[in-house]
C-alpha cells in the first residue's frame, strides 16, 4: 500500500446537487470517486497524484436503467452486473452484455461502472467499443445544466475527452432499433477470464440477401482511444459478401488502427489479430 | 501390506482454521509496541554509491535508519557462500538491491519517508543476458562471471557422435517464473543485545535463517530463534529469500528497540524477490536408425542474477535430470550458473529440472520426427529399464516400467485415437486440436551426498494424555507436511492421527530436520518422524508398559504410568545415509538420488488460429511415487502443480527492462484463474521405496517438470510448429504461424 | 508535509452486529476491516483487485475489499469470513473443503470460501461451468483449482439435500 493516506480527502456530499455545487466552486480542485475500481488500484500503487474526491457513489439520479418505447438511458453508476442482469440491454444490446461480462471478475463487475469506465478513458477497456457500435449518446450533467455527446465525438485523444472538470457523466442513452442484425464481439485478452484486453473487436452489420447494409465496426486497444474503423466500414460499405471485399477491408483495417508494443503484447501482434477478427465477422455476416 | 491410517485421505489437520479465516499467517500478527519496516533499494542495475540523502520535510529523527554500517555481525546473507550482502554498502549489483532500512510506528508517514530517501550512484555498466555474461563483456561476479560449472561424462561422446547415422540439434530456452505464492512475504522481528533475535514469518526453512541471522548478528547459536508463521504458498520462493527479510526486520528490531513488522506489498514481492532461473539448453543427439540412442551432448545454462545464492544446486539438479529417464551409452552434460545485474534467481519448484526437462522433451520429440518414428515409439525403444544406469552412471535398481506407465497414460487421456482425429480434421479449421506428452522422471531428497550433510533430525514426545507431539522443522505451506506426519506417527504408534500434535516449527523446540524443499519432506523427514515415532513405542512395550497390540485408551495409560514412573518419554531419530550410495562430487556421478518418481504425463490443447491461443482442453497425469500416504493432499500437489506448469507453458512471462521486472503485478504478470485450466486428471501407481516411510517417495515437485514439455508438444502436433521455448504466448505462437505459412 | 484528512466515522452491519468504523475516508475496507476490528481472516494478496484474498461480502454482493474506500461503507452490511459458520456449525462450503481437499496453504481460502458461498446463494443448482465462471476472481496457486471444483460441487448438492428436508 503505497500511499499516505492521511493525505487524501474524501467527502460524501449530501446529493447529486452539492456534489455538481462543489464541482463548479472549485473546479478542477475535487474528482469524483466511483466504485474506484480504477482509482482505488492507483491509489494503492502510490500513483495517485490528486488528492481530493467527492464520492458520488449513491446518488440515485446516476443509478438506475430507465427503458422507453425509443431509447434506454443506463444511469453512469451502472454496474456491469447491473447491466448484465438487465432483459432488454440482453436481448437488445448483447455487445454491451459481453463486454460487461468480460470486465474483470464478478467482484469487480459488483463495483466497476459504465460512467467510471467512460471517465477513465482507458484504450483498452472493453465498453467503449460496444457503446461506439451502437452509437451511444453521453448526458453530462453539471450546476450549470445537461447536454448530451456523441459516445463516438466523446474522446478526443489519450485520457482526454470532452467533458469538464465540473461535470459528472450522468447517463448512457441508447437508441432501440428494430434492425434485425449480425453482432459480434470479441475480446482477447491475456488468458480467459480477469484480463486486460490485448485486442477488443465490436461490429454491428444489417445484411440481406448476402449484402451489407449498414456496418459498425469498433476496436479498443489498437489506438490512444476507443477507435472507430470508419474507413474499413467505408471499404464494406453496401457490398456483397466476397474474399475479395474481406481481403481489402482486412487491408485497410491494418492501415487505420495504430497499435503499439507495450508489455502485453505487441503492435504486430494485435494487427494482425486484429484482421482476423474482422474476418470471424465476415464468417458470421455470411451465416 | 495393509495399513491402517496411511492410504486415507483424512482431512488436512489444520483444515478448519484454514476455512474459518483463523489461521494466523505473519500479517495477522500483532506484538505490543510493533513498529513497521520498509525497505530502501537501488534503482539502477549496477553501480557504486555514492550518497544516501534524506530529503527535507520528513520528521527524521522518529524513524529508525538502518544501513550497512548498522550490521553487528557479517554483511551478508549466508547461504552456500557468503557474496550476498544483506544491505548494499558500496556497490549495488541489481536493481532493487536493499540499501537502506527505515521503520516508524504511523504506515503512512514511512510511506512518505520511502520516497523521500535518495540514492545517489554512478552508474556501471551492467549485463543482463547469459551470452553478454559467456562472453564477459563485463565481469560483474568473481573473475569470470561463472557461479559454478559442471561435466558429466559417460561413455565417449564424440566418438559416437562421429560415428552416428543421424545428429539431431536444437536449442531451447525457458524464461523466468514468479512462485506467485498468494501470501506476500512478511516478517516481524525482535532484538537487542542481552536477549538476542526473534524472527516470526512466512517461510519454509527456519534452519536457513536462523543460520543466516547468526551470522549476520554474530550471536551465538542459542540467541537466535526463528518461528515459522502460518504460510501462504511457498513453492520455493520462500526457501532462501525469507533470511533476507528476516536479517533487515531484525536489523531495525535490534536499533529501534521495537518490534517491528516488514510485509512486502505484491509489487516489491514480485520485483524484488528469486524467480526461477531462466535457462538456455543446446541438444545434440546422435541416433541410430531404428531410433535407438547413442550419444546425447546437453550444453545447459542457467541465468543466476547477481549473486550465487543457490545456483549450483538449482544447477546440479537441473543438469542430473537433463538426459532423461533414458538408456544411452554416452552422454555428456556441460553446464553452467552465470551471473547477470538482475535480482538473483532462486529455488522454484523443480529446481533446474523443469527447464532442462523441458528441453529434452520437446528435443526428442523433434528427434523421432527426424528419424521418422512416434515420438512414443521413439521413447519406448530408449525407456531405461531395471538395472540399467542414467547420465550420472546411477543404477537403476528398482523396478520400472515407464512404457507401463505410457500405456496407462495414453489409455486415460486417449492419446493414440486423438493423435490421428486431430491430424485428419485440423486441415481448415479455425481452431486446431493437438495431443502431446512428456515421459520423465524427478528424483526426491537433496543430491548426491546432500542429505548425510544435513543430517536431518526429528524428535517426538509422549504426553500424559496419550498424544504424541511431533517436533520436527518442517514447515506446513498447503503442501500437507502436520497432516502426512500425523498419518506417519499414528501409524507407526498403532493410534489415530488426531493423537499426534505437530508442534510449531520453532527453532528452541524443534530440531534441524533440514529445509521443507527437494521433495524431501514425505520421503526423508517422513522417514524420521515413523522412526522417532516407532521408538516411543518400543519404549513402551520393551518397558513393559504396552502389549504388543493394544489400544488408544490403553496406550494413553501406558504414556501416564512410564511418566510418573520414569519421567519424559522422549524419542531422537537422525538421518542415516545408506551406506551403499555414493556421489562422487568431482566427477559428477554415482548415486544421485535416493529414488525417483516416474511419470508420464498428456496433455490436450486447442490452438485458435485466429489468436493464436492456445489452451488445455484435457490433461492426464499419471505417475509411480512408492506410496500414497493421503490420496487427496497427493492429487492436490500434482493437480497444484500442474496448474504452475500450465502458467510456465502457456502463461507466466516476465518482462524484463533492464534487470528489472516491469510487469510486477497479479495484472500484467499471468497465473491462471479458475477458466484457464482444464480437468486435471490425477492417477497414481505405487512401487514402495524401501526407505521411505510406508514406501513413500517425494511428489511435489514432479509435476513442474513433464507439464509444460507435454504442453508444448502438443501445440507443435496441433499447428506443425517448432515449439522452442516457453512460455508459449500468443504473441510468440503468432510469429510461428505465420512463418510456416509464408 | 501534506495535509492530514481527519479520520471518519462509518456505520455499517458487520457480520450481523452493528458497528462503528473509524478510519481515514480513502483508507481501505480490508485495512479497516483487518487493523481496526481484527477481523484478520480477510487478507490481501495483491492489492490491485485482481485476487480476490480480500472478497467480502457487502450488501449481498462479493466486492474486493482492497478497492473500498471506507466511507462508501457507511450504511452497508458487511459479512466476511469470520460471519460464515454460526458458531462452531460450518458452512456447507467450508465443511466441503475440509472433506475434498479445497484448501492447502489456506491464504485464498476465505476470500474463495465466500465467493462460492455467495454464487450458490445466486445459484444454488450451479454447473462446473459456472462455478469456474463465479470463482474466476479468486486467484490459488496452490490447488489448481481441481478440488475447489469438487468441494462446491459437493456443497452445492449437500445444500439442495438440506433445503429438501
Amino acid at each position: 500500500m503505497r500511499a499516505s493516506l492521511p493525505s487524501y480527502e474524501l467527502l460524501a456530499p449530501r446529493n447529486l446537487g452539492a456534489a455538481l455545487e462543489m464541482l463548479a466552486r472549485e473546479t478542477g480542485v475535487w474528482r469524483p470517486l466511483a466504485g474506484g475500481t480504477d482509482l482505488m488500484v492507483l491509489l494503492e500503487a502510490g500513483k495517485l497524484p490528486h488528492r481530493k474526491f467527492l464520492s458520488i457513489w449513491k446518488f440515485a439520479e446516476l443509478r438506475g436503467i430507465d427503458v422507453s418505447s425509443e431509447s434506454l438511458s443506463i444511469g453512469a453508476l451502472s454496474t456491469y452486473t447491473e447491466i448484465q442482469r438487465n432483459a432488454i440491454l440482453q436481448r437488445e444490446f448483447p455487445l454491451l452484455c459481453r463486454a460487461a461480462s468480460e470486465t474483470g471478475s464478478v467482484a469487480t463487475q459488483n463495483r466497476g461502472t459504465l460512467g467510471g469506465n467512460i471517465a477513465n478513458a482507458s484504450p483498452a477497456a472493453d465498453s467503449p467499443p460496444a457503446l461506439v457500435v451502437y452509437d451511444a449518446e453521453i448526458e453530462l450533467i453539471s450546476a450549470k445544466g445537461a447536454r448530451r455527446v456523441a459516445y463516438g465525438d466523446f474522446h478526443t485523444g489519450y485520457k482526454k475527452m470532452r467533458m469538464r472538470n465540473d461535470e459528472l457523466v450522468w447517463r448512457i442513452h441508447l437508441n432501440r432499433t428494430l434492425n434485425r442484425r449480425k453482432e459480434y464481439y470479441r475480446k482477447v485478452g491475456t488468458r480467459r477470464a480477469q484480463a486486460i484486453s490485448k485486442i477488443c473487436f465490436a461490429a454491428s452489420a444489417s445484411v440481406e440477401k448476402g449484402r451489407i447494409n449498414d456496418v459498425r465496426i469498433a476496436l479498443g486497444s489498437v489506438a490512444p482511444t476507443v477507435f472507430r474503423a470508419t474507413e474499413t466500414e467505408k471499404i464494406l460499405g453496401s457490398e456483397k459478401l466476397t474474399s475479395s471485399l474481406l481481403e481489402a477491408a482486412q487491408a485497410t483495417l491494418g492501415r487505420e488502427i495504430s497499435p503499439i508494443d507495450d508489455m502485453r503484447s505487441t503492435a504486430v501482434y494485435r494487427r494482425r489479430v486484429a484482421q482476423n477478427l474482422l474476418g470471424e465477422f465476415f464468417h458470421l455476416m455470411n451465416t | 501390506m495393509a495399513t491402517r491410517v496411511i492410504g486415507k485421505s483424512v482431512p488436512r489437520k489444520e483444515g478448519r482454521e484454514k476455512v474459518t479465516g483463523r489461521a494466523k499467517y505473519v500479517d495477522d500478527l500483532k506484538f505490543p509496541g510493533m513498529i513497521f519496516g520498509a525497505t530502501i533499494r537501488s534503482p539502477v542495475a549496477r553501480g557504486r554509491i555514492l550518497d544516501i540523502h534524506f530529503e527535507p520535510g520528513i520528521p527524521w529523527e522518529e524513524f529508525t535508519v538502518v544501513t550497512a554500517k548498522d550490521i553487528p555481525g557479517k554483511n551478508c546473507i549466508a547461504l552456500l557462500i557468503d557474496d550476498q550482502p544483506c544491505l548494499a554498502a558500496e556497490f549495488v549489483n541489481h536493481p532493487e538491491e536493499p540499501v537502506v532500512l527505515l521503520a516508524h510506528p504511523d504506515k503512512y508517514l514511512l510511506e512518505e519517508a520511502r520516497r523521500g530517501v535518495r540514492i545517489e550512484i554512478e552508474s556501471l555498466p551492467a549485463i543482463f543476458s547469459m551470452d553478454d555474461s559467456l562472453e564477459r563483456k563485463h565481469v560483474i561476479w568473481g573473475t569470470d562471471n561463472i557461479f559454478k560449472s559442471y561435466q558429466v561424462n559417460k561413455g565417449h561422446v564424440e566418438h559416437a557422435l562421429r560415428e552416428a547415422d543421424l545428429i539431431v540439434e536444437g536449442i531451447y530456452e525457458t524464461g523466468a517464473q514468479e512462485q506467485l505464492y498468494i501470501e506476500p512475504q512478511g516478517m516481524i522481528a525482535q532484538a537487542n543485545a542481552e536477549a538476542g533475535v526473534t524472527v516470526w514469518g512466512s517461510l519454509q526453512c527456519p534452519y536457513y535463517i536462523h543460520k543466516a541471522l547468526v551470522v549476520l548478528f554474530g550471536l551465538p547459536k542459542d540467541r537466535v530463534r526463528v518461528v515459522q508463521a502460518e504460510t501462504g504458498g511457498g513453492f520455493g520462493g520462500k526457501e532462501e529469500y525469507p533470511s533476507m527479510i528476516a536479517g533487515h526486520a531484525a536489523l531495525l528490531a535490534w536499533k529501534s528497540g521495537k518490534p517491528v513488522k516488514i510485509i512486502y506489498d505484491r509489487a516489491e514481492d514480485m520485483v524484488a524477490t528469486t524467480k526461477r532461473h531462466p535457462s538456455r539448453t543446446k541438444h545434440r543427439t546422435a541416433v541410430t536408425r531404428d531410433g535407438k540412442l547413442v550419444a546425447i551432448d546437453i550444453d545447459f545454462t542457467l541465468d543466476g542474477g547477481a549473486y550465487e545464492t543457490l545456483s549450483p544446486v538449482v544447477l546440479s539438479r537441473g543438469t542430473i535430470h537433463a538426459a532423461g529417464p533414458y538408456r544411452c551409452p554416452n552422454v555428456r552434460i556441460r553446464s553452467r550458473a552465470v551471473a547477470t545485474n538482475a535480482p538473483p534467481h532462486g529455488a522454484f519448484r523443480g529446481f533446474g529440472a523443469p527447464q532442462s526437462v523441458f528441453a529434452l522433451e520437446r528435443h526428442l520429440d523433434c528427434v523421432a520426427e527426424a528419424v521418422g518414428l512416434a515420438p512414443d515409439e521413439f521413447r519406448r525403444r530408449n525407456f531405461i529399464q531395471q538395472g540399467e544406469t542414467i547420465a550420472v552412471g546411477q543404477v537403476i535398481h528398482e523396478k520400472v516400467d515407464m512404457g507401463r506407465l505410457m500405456d496407462r497414460a495414453f489409455e486415460l487421456s486417449g492419446y493414440h485415437e486423438k493423435r490421428k482425429r486431430f491430424e485428419a480434421e485440423n486441415p481448415g479449421k479455425m481452431i486446431r486440436k493437438g495431443i502431446g506428452f512428456a515421459s520423465f522422471f524427478h528424483g526426491a531428497g537433496f543430491t548426491g551426498s546432500g542429505e548425510e550433510h544435513l543430517a536431518s533430525e526429528v524428535a517426538a514426545e509422549a504426553t500424559r494424555d496419550g498424544r504424541v507431539r511431533v517436533m520436527a522443522a518442517s514447515t506446513e505451506m498447503g503442501q500437507g507436511t502436520n497432516t502426512i506426519f500425523s498419518q506417519i506417527a499414528g501409524e507407526a504408534l498403532g493410534i489415530d492421527q488426531d493423537q499426534i500434535a505437530i508442534v510449531q516449527p520453532d527453532t528452541a523446540n524443534v530440531p534441524n530436520s533440514g529445509p521443507t524443499v527437494a521433495s524431501r519432506t514425505s520421503m526423508i523427514v517422513g522417514k524420521l518422524v515413523e522412526t522417532a515415532a516407532l521408538e516411543i513405542r518400543t519404549k513402551l512395550i520393551n518397558g513393559g508398559y504396552l502389549p504388543a497390540e493394544y489400544n488408544a485408551a490403553e496406550f494413553a495409560e501406558a504414556c501416564r504410568r512410564y511418566l510418573d514412573r520414569v519421567g519424559p518419554l522422549t524419542s531422537f531419530a537422525k538421518y542415516e545415509h545408506p551406506r551403499d550410495l555414493f556421489w562422487d562430487d568431482e566427477r559428477y556421478e554415482g548415486h544421485a538420488y535416493g529414488a525417483y518418481a516416474w511419470a508420464v504425463y498428456v496433455a490436450e490443447v486447442s490452438v485458435d488460429m485466429r489468436t493464436a491461443e492456445a489452451r488445455v482442453d484435457d490433461f492426464v497425469a499419471v505417475q509411480e511415487v512408492g506410496k500414497v500416504i493421503n490420496p487427496v493432499l497427493a492429487a492436490g500437489q500434482i493437480e497444484g502443480g500442474v496448474a504452475q506448469g500450465i502458467g510456465m507453458a502457456l502463461y507466466e512471462n516476465v518482462v524484463w527492462r533492464e534487470g528489472r521486472m516491469v510487469n510486477g503485478q497479479m495484472t500484467n504478470y499471468i497465473m491462471p484463474t479458475s477458466m484457464d485450466v482444464p480437468p486435471i486428471r490425477v492417477f497414481f501407481e505405487e512401487n514402495p521405496y524401501e526407505r521411505g516411510p510406508a514406501g513413500a517417495k517425494g511428489i511435489g515437485e514432479l509435476p513442474l517438470d513433464g507439464t509444460a514439455p507435454a504442453i508444448a508438444n502438443a501445440i507443435a502436433h496441433a499447428t506443425g510448429t517448432n515449439i522452442t521455448r516457453v512460455p508459449v504466448t500468443p504473441e510468440v505462437l503468432s510469429e510461428l504461424l505465420e512463418s510456416i505459412h509464408v | 508535509m501534506s495535509d492530514r484528512a481527519k479520520k471518519i466515522r462509518v456505520r455499517c452491519t458487520l457480520n450481523g452486529t452493528a458497528a462503528t468504523l473509524e478510519a481515514y475516508p480513502m483508507a481501505r475496507l480490508l485495512d479497516v476491516l483487518r487493523d481496526e476490528v481484527g477481523l484478520t481472516g480477510v487478507k490481501e494478496g495483491c492489492g490491485e483487485g485482481e485476487c480476490g484474498a480480500c472478497s467480502v461480502e457487502l450488501d449481498g454482493e462479493i466486492v474486493n475489499s482492497c478497492l473500498i474506500p471506507v466511507l462508501q461503507a457507511e450504511g452497508a452490511t458487511i459479512r466476511t469470513i469470520e460471519g460464515v459458520a454460526t458458531g462452531d456449525q460450518l458452512h456447507a462450503v467450508q465443511q466441503a473443503f475440509i472433506t475434498y481437499g479445497g484448501a492447502q496453504c489456506g491464504i485464498c481460502t476465505p476470500g474463495m470460501v465466500l465467493a462460492a458461498v455467495n454464487l450458490l446463494k445466486r445459484k444454488p443448482h450451479a454447473t462446473e461451468t459456472e462455478i469456474r465462471e463465479g470463482l474466476s476472481g479468486n486467484l490459488c496457486r496452490c490447488t489448481g483449482y481441481t478440488k475447489i471444483f469438487t468441494a462446491v460441487m459437493a456443497a452445492c448438492r449437500d445444500m439442495d439435500r438440506t433445503v429438501e428436508g
